[in-house]
């Protein structure tokens, strides 16, 4: 279970508008406690991938190191990461699964003739072979 | 003194849960080599099927990448502290 503050759900999806038809994406900073984890920040990144910024994103490990740097400030973790699918729906795609860690937390926000549609959260498992849905709870 | 390797926490799951690990080698790739012999579930996540490094995955000998440097041939010293940080990519 992930619980989002509704601000910060509002913030991701105003994200992917802003960048529309090009992906958006962030870091998540949160508290994680094994069954449940709780988002306390997000962070805002540059969508690095230049060419091909429509269908991919990608953040550069320079960022990630500075995410880390904010999580360790706020005395937090660096819990996932957030991206849009620009004219896709919210779920991960294979090149998502190529690229991702058991652990994290992986918000997707579907973004339709920039307008924000589904948003859903996944968990890589273990054995890499696919995702599974994690349940957000929308908090006030 | 042996070289410390710090894992990232989506990682300690396979290393039970420690946030580091000590090592004795001589390059950075021994040293990975070292690790993922003692934490076996610890290879699918760094390595793919073909045993090469994850593009996403990124190796640091203290605060400089690697690949600016020789690589996973960079050697390594007493003391020196090897960090993993993944880039993330994805996409529609």
């Amino acid at each position: 279970m992930l619980r989002l503050n509704d601000k910060f759900a509002a913030a991701i999806r105003a994200h992917g508008v802003e960048t529309y038809p090009h992906e958006c994406c962030g870091a998540i900073l949160g508290r994680d406690a094994g069954a449940s984890r709780e988002v306390v920040g997000l962070v805002p990144l540059a969508n690095r991938r230049d060419d091909s910024p429509r269908n991919r994103f990608e953040i550069t490990a320079d960022d990630v190191r500075l995410a880390e740097k904010k999580a360790r400030e706020l005395g937090c973790d660096l819990v996932g990461w957030y991206h849009s699918h620009p004219d896709a729906p919210a779920r991960p795609s294979e090149f998502d699964r190529e690229h991702a860690w058991p652990w994290y937390s992986y918000i997707i926000a579907s973004i339709e003739k920039a307008e924000p549609r589904a948003m859903n959260s996944w968990r890589l498992v273990d054995d890499r072979s696919h995702y599974d849905a994690e349940p957000i709870e929308i908090i006030g | 003194m042996p070289i410390k390797i710090l894992i990232p926490t989506p990682l300690r799951a396979y290393t039970n849960k420690l946030d580091t690990v000590e090592v004795k080698a001589a390059t950075v790739g021994d040293a990975i080599t070292v690790l993922t012999s003692q934490f076996s579930e610890l290879r699918k996540h760094l390595y793919n099927d073909e045993g090469r490094l994850r593009s996403f995955v990124n190796v640091y000998l203290n605060d400089e990448d690697i690949r600016f440097l020789k690589k996973d041939q960079t050697e390594v010293s007493d003391g020196d502290t090897i960090s993993i940080v993944p880039s993330i990519a994805g996409g529609r």
